[in-house]
């Protein structure tokens, strides 16, 4: 192994006290001061969160939509100009190769944003793909030209407004709907803002070119501070995906794993004439394949990733793929693979913690939503 | 402030404070600091035997679990219920008002290292 990299704004990170943790090969924040309160700032207010470590892909080509449509698993030829999209990209196998958002800022050019861990994964299967496709496109993998940053919580659209050296947006940011992005400018740079995120709260996500992005960093938090924006790492990401039931690579999602086992059949567009991983969904589905539920638990004592999962005689059902003590709203949850007859919404089972079984109840996910 | 140069430590990142045959018990800066914000302890009961080096408790963070280990051998007799109801003064006072158990010693204390020592194992400056 090498040592893990660092984004553009490692000494800002230091400088603010951060803990540092190695992340898909990158050394990232986990925490400023504190998990929870961090956590909860991004509830309350907002956060700000380094994700540099992403991977960025530009697909351009006046055939770029017709080979994502073949490269992953979504329709994205028929993606609105400005609109964002949740996809996957998929093994022949139908299994989950990455989790990805494609944003497509003009008719033939396309971003793609994937894990950081995945990135060389995705970089050859999106090779792999652009070579076996007829028509005429490019793939770049631009992940060192960027720095990615995100602002997360209720008031991260009054922070992004306020901040200084944000300009020229095509249009007004009151007027961009989840899952869209515009084009403007940071300080005379290239920037775009996005409005997804991975917290569960309303937020933003902002691109800018590496050299800037320690820059944009200060400014928004310069435009922040007042309104409770802090500086957020991975642990509190991590908690506020969870209670979201967003899924994480490696976690939730692997090439193991079939979309549908994850919940995410309806990510797949199956009607599509080819696509990648095609074959694979197509095989038979095996009905005792493990699917993916939510547990909630009482008490603190949290289920973990890799603890097992048993029915109400004790009989081994499953595994849980992350879990915590849900700092929001207080009791342990979790995320689980498990057999199907143990799947359905009330179901009592147990976890297994460290040889004690606290009892749990499947739940439908998420765990908590936002008021709108 | 407690003087932490009259502490001893044991690798496994607990404190010992020693008053005649007790000993009080907690988990380091450095460990509360690595667990993150500690959300839940498992203490044993009051009455309790342990045996040095054995597990005997655990300390769960957001993050992860961290267990306990008997720095000393002997019996447990008082647990401290103020951190059990409110895990959070592991991190907010690890030598003070975060201590985890005071403990009877049965026999000899040995094997513990001193601040330096402790500081040294970390690799953070003293």
């Amino acid at each position: 192994m090498s040592d893990p990299r660092s984004t553009p704004l490692r000494e800002r990170h230091e400088a603010l006290g951060a803990s540092f943790t190695d992340f898909g090969g990158w050394l990232m924040p986990v925490r400023y001061t504190s998990d929870l309160a961090e956590h909860h700032a991004v509830r309350q207010a907002a956060g700000l969160f380094d994700i540099s470590h992403m991977a960025e892909f530009i697909v351009e080509g006046t055939d770029a939509g017709a080979y994502l449509d073949y490269a992953l698993a979504g329709r994205v030829s028929s993606l609105p100009l400005g609109k964002a999209k949740y996809s996957l990209v998929l093994a022949e196998s139908g299994g989950i190769v990455d989790d990805v958002i494609v944003y497509r800022l003009d008719e033939s050019w396309f971003l793609v944003i994937a894990n950081a861990g995945n990135r060389d994964a995705v970089a050859a299967a999106l090779a792999a793909r652009a070579a076996d496709f007829a028509g005429q496109v490019a793939v770049e993998d631009a992940s060192d030209s960027f720095g990615l940053l995100a602002v997360q919580g209720p008031v991260a659209r009054a922070v992004v407004a306020a901040t200084e050296g944000i300009a020229d947006l095509e249009s007004p940011l009151d007027e961009l709907p989840y899952y869209a992005a515009v084009r403007g400018t940071f300080a005379g740079e290239p920037l775009l803002v996005a409005r997804t995120g991975y917290t569960g709260e309303d937020g933003y996500e902002l691109l800018v070119p590496a050299e800037v992005a320690g820059q944009l960093w200060d400014a928004l938090l310069a435009a922040g501070g007042g309104s409770g924006l802090v500086p957020a790492g991975l642990a509190a990401r991590d908690t506020l995906r969870l209670e979201a039931g967003m899924p994480l690579y490696g976690h939730e999602l692997s090439l193991e794993v079939l979309p549908a086992q994850a919940g995410l059949g309806r990510v797949v567009a199956a009607d599509k004439d080819d696509f990648v991983g095609k074959g694979g969904l197509g095989a038979v589905f095996a009905s005792d394949a493990p699917v993916l539920v939510g547990l909630v638990a009482e008490g603190r004592r949290a289920g973990r990733a890799g603890y097992r999962v048993l029915d109400a005689d004790g009989a081994d059902v499953g595994e849980i793929t992350s879990g915590a003590l849900s700092p929001t709203l207080g009791h342990p949850i979790a995320m689980a693979f498990v057999a199907p007859r143990a799947s359905e919404p009330g179901t009592p089972l147990f976890l297994d913690v460290r040889g004690t079984r606290i009892p749990a109840t499947v739940t439908a996910l998420p765990f908590y939503r936002r008021k709108k | 402030m407690t003087d932490l140069n009259t502490l001893a430590y044991t690798a496994e990142h607990e404190w010992i404070a020693r008053e005649g045959d007790t000993v009080t018990v907690g988990i380091t800066d450095f460990a509360a600091d690595k667990l993150g914000d500690v959300v839940y302890v498992d203490l044993p009961a009051a009455g309790t035997a342990i045996t040095a080096g054995d597990v005997v408790g655990e300390i769960e963070s957001t993050k992860s679990v961290g267990e306990l280990y008997a720095p000393v051998s002997g019996e447990v007799v008082e647990i401290n219920d103020a951190v059990v109801a409110d895990p959070s003064l592991v991190n907010a006072a690890p030598f003070e008002g975060g201590w985890l158990l005071k403990v009877r010693v049965a026999g000899e204390v040995d094997g513990l290292l001193d601040r330096a020592a402790y500081v040294a194992l970390t690799g953070e400056d003293a």
